[in-house]
């Protein structure tokens, strides 16, 4: 086990920012989904392997809301 | 005739010829000098915000910014109420919530194969003749068309339906009565559905807000009126208004349009990129308690027209805002609002788009306009070509 390698990152999502215009979906949906209302979820524990970095970025950039949030795992 | 506009800043009109023509250069104009324009020209006063970050702060503000009124007015009408657009907070809550299972990415998938069917008949109604106008016979029907068939009503009553929205959304800015007698047209008409599903319930949406409960309550028949009445007027002018645009666009700019046949995978990317620098929507707020935004006045009375359209433009918030870019990736844009109130039916708006252009590229791969033949764009807070007329070319199936 290696500690000094970076943690990985992870995708949240802020639910009070969040009014459901699914861009995040439909950039990344290996990593959201949208629940009954139509509000954005995150798939899984939010952990974005490398190949999906670059698609968590575009969905946190284009969010109208800035209600998604991507950074490195705390532990 | 309305006076022409001489000072944008101090006396903007936004029936002004120049702004229905194309407002974006004019906006730019009055943004170098000026981050918010006034105008006595409508009731209490009226104040247009052309930064993304005031527009922003405005749509999160309920306690001083209302959405009881959502129209620009020359003279304020009495509020009637279309939950939950024109609720504020506490009611809008469970208002908006009672109808957001509908308009879900999931649910709204299901009308996908309808949806494409009407684009196919209508491109089939359309057959071969190479001159036609695409805003009368193709943008305007699908939301019609799909609206009828969500509710559950007559589609011949499509017709009906945009004269009730011209009426309440632009007509009566001017002419405050033109409203109140439509109001009442409408009244009936709904009144007599809402007595038909509670006897006879069908698989449509006026069954499903007559079942509806907001605490174990059913709705009043004044709250579902209301939000029917807001399925009606959010739910065709605009998409038939951003797919006209879209259509207007691909006419006029024969490279993306090229590339759009070429590289199919890129519409997702252009849809959002035409809702951005063609959003045909335009809101507005009352101001209900004095207050600053961005360090500018807003006095209590006052109308606010929150232009989504003009946040769009902002080059604070995006790059090179004036250019269209079909692969924009960094398009966070504002077209279907923020905060609250963002549009209910935008995943339906989407879905509509993205199949129309589909079924329009694939019938129509080359197109621009008619020469010599004007658009003719809608005026006041909806809008989109109205008399788009184009000529079809033959394409070049070698390539």
């Amino acid at each position: 086990m290696n500690d000094t390698s970076p943690k990985p990152y992870v995708v949240s999502i802020n639910t009070d920012r969040c009014q459901g215009h699914t861009r995040c979906c439909t950039l990344a949906p290996e990593l959201f989904e949208s629940d009954d209302l139509g509000y954005g979820c995150v798939r899984g524990d939010g952990t974005v392997s490398d190949q999906l970095l670059e698609m968590a970025k575009l969905a946190a950039a284009n969010c109208p809301e800035g209600a998604i949030m991507l950074r490195r795992a705390q532990s | 005739m309305r006076p022409p506009v001489t000072d944008w800043e101090h006396d903007f009109d936004h029936f002004d010829e120049r702004w229905t023509q194309d407002p974006t250069q004019l906006w730019s104009e009055i943004r170098a000098t000026c981050p918010v324009a006034t105008s006595q020209r409508f009731e209490g006063g009226a104040y247009f915000p052309l930064r993304y970050a005031d527009i922003y702060a405005i749509a999160y503000d309920s306690e001083h910014f209302s959405s009881q009124r959502i129209i620009v007015r020359e003279q304020k009408l009495p509020v009637r109420g279309m939950p939950p657009i024109t609720s504020d907070p506490p009611a809008h809550t469970p208002a908006r919530r009672v109808l957001l299972p509908p308009f879900a990415p999931k649910e709204v998938a299901k009308h996908e194969p309808l949806i494409r069917q009407i684009c196919v008949d209508l491109l089939d109604a359309i057959g071969d003749r190479r001159e036609f106008d695409a805003a009368v016979e193709f943008a305007q029907h699908l939301p019609t068309l799909v609206i009828t068939h969500m509710l559950g009503v007559d589609e011949k009553d499509g017709d009906l339906f945009r004269t009730w929205i011209y009426v309440l959304s632009t007509q009566s800015v001017q002419d405050p009565e033109s409203a109140l007698s439509v109001l009442g047209e409408i009244e009936s008409y709904f009144k007599r559905y809402i007595e038909l599903r509670r006897q006879q319930p069908a698989d449509d949406l006026i069954t499903y807000l007559v079942q509806a409960e907001i605490d174990g309550e059913p709705l009043t028949e004044r709250h579902i009126i209301g939000s029917l009445l807001l399925l009606l007027v959010a739910g065709i002018d605009t998409t038939w208004s951003a797919l006209g645009a879209s259509l207007w666009h691909l006419a006029t700019h024969p490279e993306d349009r090229r590339r759009l046949v070429a590289e199919p995978e890129l519409l997702p990317s252009a849809i959002e990129e035409f809702l951005r620098a063609y959003s045909p929507v335009t809101m507005a707020r009352e101001v209900v308690e004095d207050t600053h935004v961005g360090g500018c006045p807003y006095a209590k009375g006052g109308q606010v027209l929150l232009s989504f359209a003009a946040a769009n433009r902002d080059p604070e918030k995006f790059d090179d805002p004036d250019s269209v870019i079909i692969d924009r990736a960094h398009n966070p844009h504002a077209a279907f609002g923020l905060g609250r109130h963002r549009c209910l039916g935008s995943n339906l708006a989407r879905l509509e788009l993205t199949v129309a252009l589909e079924e329009w590229l694939k019938r129509f791969p080359e197109f621009d306009l008619v020469p010599g033949s004007d658009v003719i764009w809608s005026e006041g807070q909806l809008r989109g070509p109205r008399t788009l007329n184009v000529m079809i070319h033959a394409s070049d199936t070698t390539s």
